[in-house]
């Protein structure tokens, strides 16, 4: 192997007006086929820190798989300029394979007839990862996914959370500098999900790993994620901190009183707006980047209060508002 | 090359755990070798000789064929279908994720296969051939190491062919035809189903020089003794030779398809 290539540690995946066109063919009639130009990723410029865990989210179709299959190199850019820890991904895409690990949620890496051990052999030699490290890796892995029991069974017999725990194993063995990880917890129980979770956390906080996520659970995102970027349409729409997407898309958070007894809806705090009624109980939705604590004191003084609590917005509304601001695009 | 060594004895063992199905294939061969035997001796009383074999040489060729059939994937069972399927349903994206040679990959994955079945499938009915009928099986051992060369070799040709017509896969979204066309034509182009020297003229001159000649015809042919010398050398470089020709075209194919196929699904 030769020396690695300088990298940028502020740019460690750079993309710079990353387009990828495809043709596709539709037959127009009995003969007639109609040639149509599809813009799957239409200029994107994005720059990700060395160790950054970010949430990559779009809707179904946005664009989201393309430019992960092209940071990879098993697609070819249509064009842009992409760097991924300093290599060109579609010229070198061997040397760069050795650097970056995907997880899947919806493929495995492991060999469907083999025992999960044996995958991880082949993994070992693929990587030709020394023997200390990957003792070493290996340990960790099975200590922290709870993998000791399904060393000997056949991957087929796993089940989809233990398959999964498997997979991220078998993508981190060899120490990757980048992970991708395209819905890593897609179909997992509540339990899993949060193994997998606390095992990125862990992972990005001790080894500095890179992390690109792609999900549609935004518990995934809130839980790892400092930064988000959402794509729609093959166009980045959004690049910045979960907080910001809210202000962007004018989410609002939620005051819920309890009062003593029913009462006509409160409509005398200001910058507050009644959503629901229900009893003694009350909604009182308010923007989200205002403070809380003088609305709460405004109801305290004029209604009789028994509980309260405040609700964090649904970012799932918010992207859903986001994507629905962008007609046309 | 310790990883594709690694792939292979992988192969090997994947295959070693389906007990059941190399017992009904060991069982479906030595049927079909009684079968085909009874035909050949038919055959043979009526025209001895018959493309320059005795009839005991008729009916080694019956038998090493039932013990090749399953190694040199004569009729599919190999890794076609998986890597067709792979390539349909878009697992080959991971297959591509690794920093490994996808040809040299499934190749290895392939000769570890054929190793078990040359193995698992070929000594039983052999023996069982040879225990019924009177065949003519070499006892030099040198023979017989000329012999496994030759079937390596013609396990490397008919990967390579199967390596190609699997790849069609990126263009054609349903690929099964191309893999049963290419079924038909080599168990006939072996010359499994009869010698390819029984035919005459130049019917007989092209079908032993297509590639499917040297994934079955040959290696027999080396068994019998039918080549010595330079014959011999030019029979083992005509394997070599396809199968270096085809596996370049596979990997021309390869870089084709992975550069302007699209990958499939998300």
């Amino acid at each position: 192997m030769g020396k690695e290539p300088a990298t940028d540690d502020k740019a460690f995946i750079e993309l710079d007006g990353l387009e990828k066109v495809f043709q596709v063919r539709r037959r127009a009639g009995l003969l007639r086929r109609e040639r149509r130009e599809v813009r799957a990723v239409d200029g994107i410029s994005f720059r990700v820190p060395r160790g950054e865990i970010v949430g990559y989210i779009g809707p179904n179709g946005a664009g989201k798989s393309t430019t992960i299959k092209m940071l990879t190199g098993i697609l070819m850019p249509s064009g842009g300029r992409l760097r991924v820890a300093g290599i060109d991904p579609t010229r070198d895409r061997t040397r760069l394979a050795r650097r970056i690990g995907v997880v899947f949620g919806q493929r495995t890496t492991l060999w469907w007839d083999l025992p999960l051990r044996d995958s991880y052999g082949l993994v070992r030699r693929m990587y030709r990862i020394p023997d200390a490290r990957y003792r070493a890796n290996m340990e960790r892995c099975v200590d922290l996914l709870d993998l000791g029991d399904l060393l000997d069974v056949p991957v087929r017999q796993l089940s989809l959370g233990q398959r999964m725990r498997g997979d991220i194993a078998a993508a981190l063995l060899h120490d990757p500098d980048v992970l991708y990880l395209d819905e890593p917890t897609i179909g997992l129980d509540v339990v899993s999900k949060a193994k997998v979770r606390g095992f990125l956390r862990d992972l990005n906080a001790e080894r500095g790993t890179t992390v690109l996520l792609t999900t549609h659970d935004l518990t995934d995102i809130e839980q790892l994620c400092g930064r988000v970027m959402v794509i729609d349409h093959g166009r980045l729409v959004y690049d910045g901190a979960l907080d910001g997407l809210h202000k962007v898309g004018e989410s609002e958070r939620m005051l819920v009183v309890d009062l003593e007894r029913e009462l006509p809806p409160i409509d005398d705090v200001p910058g507050t707006r009644v959503d629901r009624v229900e009893g003694p109980r009350q909604w009182l939705a308010f923007p989200a980047a205002r403070s809380a604590a003088p609305i709460v004191a405004a109801v305290a003084e004029r209604y009789p209060l028994v509980d309260l609590s405040v609700r964090e917005p649904d970012i799932e509304q918010v992207i859903a508002r986001l994507y629905a601001d962008r007609p046309g695009l | 090359m310790r990883l594709y060594a690694a792939v292979a004895v992988s192969g090997f063992r994947r295959h070693a755990t389906y007990r059941v199905a190399t017992a009904a294939g060991v069982f479906t061969n030595t049927v079909f070798g009684f079968i085909l035997a009874y035909t050949f001796i038919a055959l043979w009383d009526e025209r001895p000789h018959l493309g320059g074999y005795d009839q005991g040489q008729a009916l080694t060729f019956v038998w090493v064929g039932q013990a090749l059939l399953a190694a040199v994937s004569l009729m599919g069972g190999g890794f076609e279908q998986e890597l067709q399927e792979r390539i349909r349903n878009g697992d080959i994206a991971v297959d591509l994720y690794r920093p490994a040679d996808l040809q040299l990959w499934w190749l290895s994955a392939d000769l570890g296969r054929a190793g078990f079945q040359l193995l698992g499938r070929g000594v039983v009915p052999l023996a069982a051939g040879a225990l019924c009928f009177e065949l003519t099986l070499p006892t030099a051992p040198l023979r017989w190491l000329l012999f496994l060369c030759a079937v390596t070799l013609a396990v490397v040709v008919g990967f390579a062919l199967r390596y190609l017509m699997a790849l069609g896969a990126f263009w054609l979204l349903d690929n099964a035809g191309v893999l049963m066309v290419g079924q038909l034509l080599s168990l006939f182009f072996s010359g499994m189903l009869l010698p390819l020297t029984v035919f005459p003229g130049t019917f007989g001159d092209v079908a032993q020089a297509l590639p499917w000649a040297a994934v079955f015809q040959v290696p027999v042919d080396v068994l019998l003794g039918r080549y010595a010398g330079t014959g011999l050398a030019g029979a083992l470089g005509f394997q070599a030779g396809w199968a270096a020709l085809l596996l370049a075209l596979g990997r021309l194919t390869q870089a084709r398809a992975t550069r302007k196929a699209v990958v499939q699904g998300g």
